[in-house]
């Protein structure tokens, strides 16, 4: 079973090489909309956990400079003062680093939990969070399959704090997001997300020992903008590996698209019954009268 | 003679403001025990909540990253607002069924869903971290249409507005504006209509508000039946509650109470234990579908397993064999104990959903802290101050002032004339 998946993604990953170097990429066939998104490639493989990317992160978005490694004991997740997080993982390779922050979904539940579109996913792929729309509801919380924003509690303005991938300050200028800009081992890599899906292939064609075989945020939460590749597999490197395959959002259409036709249907429903049950009483002798 | 009456005949602006200013004075003696506990915790409420708005919500809450949601939406607004669906079921069976059996407790319960949603969802204001960006999903160009609170908050405004007019007659009757009464009257059925069909979707919305949180919830809380579940259970956990506060009301508002009224409350619970056994079988066997759909076994012999299985024999079985077993034998003890037991499951199920089983695989879990607690109990008492001034005031639990019936009178032949007409 595991050597046929091999093969099947080695033939897709010759495939999107040929595709990458033999024709221009905009003449993929049947391209969709949504892999035009911008995105990063995190490779574990590659990142040596400098943690570089947190102090770039801090100062890119004014939040107060990460623990030096030498105080930080365990596991670390984001929060209010830390966007993204690089953790240090015993597995069956050794040592691997993973870095952690918003996944940017190509279908964001947070964005289509909020109510007042103050998260919101830009065209160009990033999900941002506008502070003068955001009430504060924290549903985008309750909804995110990777837990990623984080609510200033201890604060009378409180604010949602989550990776926008640099999307106002840096990438609309035209410059790449500040943890890729600086990162020294070349473990993110930005682009679209098509480019990044076929890079990966590619890196995990050339060394398929090297690798696992598989993209993270390919499927998981009907895909996402950031994406890994990783030496282990994706639950050892505390990868949330429990997220769905097909979006969030999806879980709530159905409800969603029931309430028109109960906005039409019970009224009229209702009004049939008052009348039917109204004329039951007309006929029996009134008491009034 | 109903002071309001009076006010009909000079109504001239000068003296309405005097009516209204000696309403607002308190009625009745201070020193009872409820005034004892309520008003320190009130106070206490107040100072809390000044310190939330002053240093953040972490300030009194123990709310974290990773439990955004506590106390204050999961027992206030889910658990609230399933208990304030009494007000829906009995208009429906009032208005559109035309039950008249139940006609006497249709402003109580109705002005309770008001005075339960007016709290409730202020209390949602205490929660809301950027609260004056509250009208923004209500006025704004923001409009978040694919998010299931979008259609909750505007549910909840709007059905606010439909159970203000179903109550409004009331208010019409207290102030002497018979004019006025006349016109909110004939709304009614209108406010109806447009309140059960809003009190379907928002009822289940607030279930449906967890859809997304899919591998958050308990596997044997979570199923893509929450909807149908909250909605289905809003039915008896609103009669509970009607039962519960009409068997309260009798005893402590019964100088308010006529004679007819209270003949009638007997004949009326053990209609509603009926009623109650009947929405609670259909829930249990619900509840027993999605159990077997889910395939969830194994789970049941885990800790939260056994939590499960108290709510759904303890909290749902029992007291729904209680309210069949009480209508049998027309025991209003049984029914309102029965009552209670279903009021506790509603409680428990309300936070099963919301707060116990969400991350309940989480190392450290959260727990309300006191200060929640307090100001959980200051909406609450507050609520039931407010409650009180009214029933004291409004013709709620009292009869209508004699014009009603007058002009009702006066009013059948014209209607009648009108019907031949078309």
């Amino acid at each position: 079973m595991d050597l046929h998946r091999r093969d099947f993604f080695r033939i897709l990953g010759a495939t999107g090489l040929t595709l990458a170097v033999g024709k221009e990429l905009k003449a993929a066939p049947g391209a969709k909309a949504s892999l035009e998104f911008r995105g990063v490639l995190y490779d574990a493989a590659r990142c040596k956990g400098c943690r570089g990317c947190e102090y770039d992160c801090a100062d890119a978005n004014g939040l107060p400079e990460p623990l030096p490694t030498k105080d930080i004991k365990g596991l670390r997740t984001t929060d209010d003062k830390h966007r993204t997080v690089v953790n240090e993982y015993k597995t069956s390779k050794g040592i691997v680093y993973c870095k952690m922050q918003c996944m940017h979904c190509n279908e964001p539940a947070c964005a289509s939990a909020c109510l007042t579109q103050a998260m919101t996913k830009s065209k160009d792929g990033p999900v941002i969070w506008r502070e003068d729309k955001c009430m504060g509801c924290r549903y985008c919380m309750v909804s995110c399959p990777f837990n990623i924003p984080k609510f200033e509690y201890h604060s009378a303005n409180p604010k949602i704090e989550k990776c926008t991938m640099c999307f106002e300050t840096r990438v609309k200028k035209g410059e790449l997001p500040a943890c890729v800009e600086n990162c020294p081992n070349e473990a993110l890599m930005f682009g679209t997300r098509r480019e990044l899906i076929q890079e990966a292939r590619r890196r995990i064609f050339e060394k398929p020992d090297l690798y696992y075989n598989q993209i993270y945020g390919e499927n998981e939460a009907g895909g996402t903008c950031w994406l890994y590749i990783s030496p282990v597999p994706f639950k050892e490197i505390g990868l949330n590996t429990s997220v769905q395959s097909a979006s969030y959002p999806a879980l709530t259409k159905g409800f969603l698209y029931s309430v028109p036709s109960v906005f039409v249907l019970a009224p009229a429903l209702l009004l049939g019954i008052q009348q039917a049950t109204k004329k039951d009483n007309s006929t029996k002798p009134q008491d009034n009268e | 003679m109903n002071s309001g009456h009076l006010i009909s005949a000079d109504n001239d602006g000068k003296s309405i403001w005097k009516f209204l200013f000696r309403q607002m004075k308190p009625k009745g003696r201070w020193l009872t025990p409820f005034n004892i506990i309520s008003i320190p915790i009130i106070f206490l409420g107040i100072g809390l909540i000044v310190i939330r708005f002053w240093k953040g919500i972490g300030a009194i809450t123990n709310l974290s990253q990773d439990v955004p949601w506590g106390l204050w939406i999961g027992f206030d607004v889910v658990t609230g607002v399933a208990f304030a669906g009494g007000a829906y079921v009995i208009t429906f069976m009032v208005y559109i069924l035309n039950m008249k059996k139940y006609h006497s407790i249709v402003r109580v319960t109705v002005l309770n869903g008001f005075l339960a949603y007016l709290f409730y969802a202020g209390a949602l204001l205490l929660d809301l971290g950027r609260p004056w960006n509250v009208i923004n999903p209500i006025i704004g160009n923001n409009f978040g249409v694919s998010s299931v609170l979008f259609l909750v908050a505007w549910h909840f405004l709007l059905y606010m507005i439909a159970q203000l007019i179903e109550f409004s007659p009331a208010i019409a009757e207290w102030l002497g504006a018979r004019r006025a009464h006349k016109i909110l009257s004939g709304m009614t059925l209108a406010a109806v209509i447009f309140g059960i069909t809003l009190s379907m979707l928002h009822q289940s919305g607030l279930g449906a508000l967890f859809l997304m949180a899919k591998e958050k919830i308990h596997p044997l809380w979570y199923s893509e039946f929450i909807p149908i579940l909250f909605l289905v259970s809003s039915i008896f956990a609103g009669l509970s509650m009607v039962i519960f506060e009409g068997s309260i009301s009798q005893r402590v508002f019964s100088g308010q109470i006529s004679d007819k009224h209270r003949n009638e409350h007997h004949n009326i619970i053990h209609g509603l234990s009926k009623i109650c056994t009947g929405a609670m079988f259909a829930y249990f066997f619900l509840q027993l579908l999605v159990l077997v759909h889910g395939k969830h076994w194994d789970l049941l012999n885990t800790p939260m397993g056994h939590w499960y299985l108290l709510e759904m024999i303890g909290f749902v079985l029992v007291p729904m064999v209680l309210y069949f077993y009480s209508y049998k034998a027309n025991n209003v003890f049984l029914i309102r104990l029965a009552a209670i037991l279903t009021m506790l499951g509603v409680i428990l199920n309300r936070l099963n959903v919301t707060v116990i089983g969400f991350k309940w695989d989480m190392a450290v879990r959260y727990v309300p802290s006191w200060m929640e607690i307090v100001v959980t109990l200051t909406v609450l008492f507050t609520e039931i101050w407010i409650f009180r001034w009214v029933i004291n005031r409004l013709p709620v639990l009292r009869e209508s002032p004699k014009w009603v019936n007058e002009d009702k009178l006066t009013d059948k032949p014209a209607l009648a004339k009108k019907i031949q007409r078309a």
